[in-house]
């Protein structure tokens, strides 16, 4: 089963309520930190690493040999990363989205696929959780292959959690797509209100099932539930606005060990998310590029 | 603090838009969410005399909440294509699956073979290509709209990502592009650009040839790890940096601990803000935090204040805060 942790509003408490329950869940967990553009879960938890790979996107590599500048491929590139200029063929890595397009159609087969390094995605494990993280490199701008070849790495049994990016674009699509459940993470503020409401259209287009949890109760209004009550959005959790709780998350502490108040609280989420029907039968597994290209 | 060179003197060759910038950006990013980019966006609004106002968080833009725009022009934005087959001319040959490198080919109900899971499809066109019946459309995408807006602090450009919409960074362009044109046509002094989270694609797109960027952390682990990410982003675009470091007193000796490793990565240190309920105060009245007054508005007017003086390349008050 996969339960992916999502909002529209970055700093919400994504990764607190990733972590916190996948401590509070019983038997194995694999946690997927799939915010790779600002991985976190690793601050919170002191895992021993197991494995680290780079990863990366095939992009073209043109044998000039062979190539009669045609222009097929440029032709077909529909992100600019490919051109015919005067006498040969010029790549430009960094657009390439890895579509492997332009060695399909050029008719001299003078194209081939080398991988272009983007992140690395690194295994760890912590007790009972196998933590799997992905960390773009610095520069580099296109994010959904690296969320992908961290997706491609979860195992089929037990409970998965994915920590996802921000926002409603592309990467939160490709971290929450095939996910069997989204946690909505959110605070009662009007932008919270706002990217939560952004973000409940996201998972209905996405066709999953989801339900919320509002950090910082009683900070802000009562707009989010209300919101939740005339959208017959299920409230998971609240967790109280103390200072404890942000002086224990701005150390690095995860919440069930530094304020044992607060277990119950992650227990009772742990128990509905373990009563979350699967829905991912038939769904498309997520593709490993690497995969694809060799 | 040492004597900073000017700014314009040491504006970045980070490509075409550093030379079309007349009016200079500061951008405001974070990496991690939720450490206060927008409110202090808001009040440096406010503060400042004539400034454009950019809303870069194209896929969870915030400002209007606070800024009450009047939106005076609307446009759409249309940017990439996506696959769609027409199924009467499909003779299920498979090959749509089998080149489909995003997982977007999927098997279809009833009298269609395969559809195209229009989330995943990224456009490229090589089913479309490949398709040996011709049966792939390839329409233009609409991916969201942008807006060109008035508020009581001056001209506001902002932007709305489609649900589930790829190419963010592209309308991140368009609106800074817009800003520029605003700041020109109305005589503006700054632009001042609310960024996103993350390092990225939209970031990238935010940050390029900016003439500075501000980075709002706050004294915490995740913090302190994703402004390192930022700031080693804005050396890489030759981007000068400086750092504010937001509800520092929830974690003293973090914050003090998160200036050591900015100033590490050369970055100016333009203040600190307090705690202070009345952030979430402002926002839940749709009001700036320097409108509605306070220890956080005290702390803010002083960044404010220092981050002007830092843009101009000339020095202010030590560190000692």
């Amino acid at each position: 089963m996969i339960v992916a942790i999502a909002s529209g509003k970055g700093g919400t408490g994504k990764t607190t309520v990733a972590v916190n329950l996948a401590l509070s869940l019983s038997g194995n967990v694999q946690l997927l930190d799939c915010d790779v553009e600002a991985p976190n879960v690793h601050l919170f938890l002191e895992a021993q690493p197991e494995g680290r790979e780079v990863v990366g996107i095939p992009v073209p590599v043109v044998d000039a040999d062979l190539c009669n500048q045609c222009g097929e491929c440029s032709r077909l590139c529909q992100y600019n990363a490919i051109a015919v200029l005067g006498t040969g063929v010029m790549v430009f890595p960094e657009l390439c989205h890895g579509c492997g397009g332009c060695a399909l159609v050029c008719p001299e087969d003078a194209i081939s696929e080398v991988m272009r390094p983007i992140g690395v995605v690194e295994e760890s494990r912590s007790g009972s959780v196998h933590l799997v993280q992905g960390r773009l490199y610095v520069g580099e701008a296109l994010v959904p292959p690296l969320i992908r070849e961290v997706r491609a790495r979860s195992c089929e049994e037990g409970v998965v959690l994915i920590d996802a990016p921000p926002g409603t674009s592309c990467s939160m699509i490709a971290a929450v797509r095939g996910s069997d459940f989204v946690v909505l993470v959110t605070e009662p503020t009007p932008f919270g209100l706002n990217d939560l409401e952004l973000a409940v259209e996201t998972v209905r287009v996405l066709g999953i099932p989801c339900g919320v949890v509002i950090n910082r109760a009683g900070a802000g209004d009562d707009r989010v539930q209300e919101y939740c009550a005339a959208e017959g959005l299920e409230i998971l959790l609240e967790i109280p606005d103390d200072r404890r709780i942000a002086e224990a998350y701005a150390r690095g502490l995860t919440l069930v060990d530094a304020i044992p108040g607060i277990r119950p609280l992650f227990a009772s989420l742990a128990a509905r998310i373990e009563a979350v029907p699967p829905i991912t039968a038939g769904y498309p597994v997520e593709k490993s590029l690497a995969d694809v290209h060799s | 603090m040492s004597t900073r060179e000017s700014l314009s003197a040491s504006l970045p060759v980070a490509g075409i838009q550093a030379v079309r910038a007349h009016v200079p950006e500061l951008v405001v990013i974070s990496g991690k969410g939720g450490t206060g980019k927008t409110s202090v966006v808001a009040s440096f609004a406010v503060l400042a005399e004539d400034v454009v106002v950019a809303d870069c968080d194209v896929d969870a833009a915030d400002l209007h909440l606070v800024l009450a725009p009047e939106i005076l022009e609307t446009h759409s934005f249309v940017s990439g294509h996506e696959a769609v087959i027409r199924q009467g001319d499909c003779d299920a040959s498979g090959t749509c699956h089998e080149v489909c490198r995003y997982g977007a080919v999927i098997a279809g109900e009833g009298s269609s073979a395969f559809v195209i899971d229009p989330l995943a499809c990224e456009g490229c066109g090589v089913c479309v290509e490949l398709c040996p019946s011709r049966a792939i459309d390839f329409p233009e995408r609409d991916c969201g709209e942008w807006f060109l807006s008035t508020t009581r602090m001056g001209p506001l450009v902002h932007a709305r990502l489609g649900i589930a919409a790829e190419n963010s960074g592209k309308l991140v362009s368009i609106v800074r592009n817009e800003a520029r044109n605003a700041a020109a046509g109305n005589g503006c002094s700054m632009i001042l650009v609310d960024g996103p989270p993350g390092i990225g694609c939209p970031v990238i797109a935010a940050v390029t040839g900016a003439a500075g960027v501000l980075v709002v952390t706050e004294p915490t682990v995740s913090g302190a790890h994703d402004m390192d990410r930022v700031l080693e982003l804005a050396a890489h675009f030759q981007i000068p940096a400086a750092v504010c470091v937001n509800r520092w007193d929830i974690n003293p000796e973090g914050a003090e601990s998160i200036e050591a490793r900015a100033r590490n990565h050369g970055a100016a240190i333009v203040g600190r803000i307090r705690y202070d309920a009345a952030v979430t105060r402002a926002q839940v009245e749709g009001r700036t935090v320097v409108e509605l007054g306070g220890d956080a508005a005290d702390d803010i007017r002083v960044v404010w204040d220092r981050v002007q003086r830092w843009m101009e390349g000339s020095t202010f008050p030590g560190e000692e805060f």
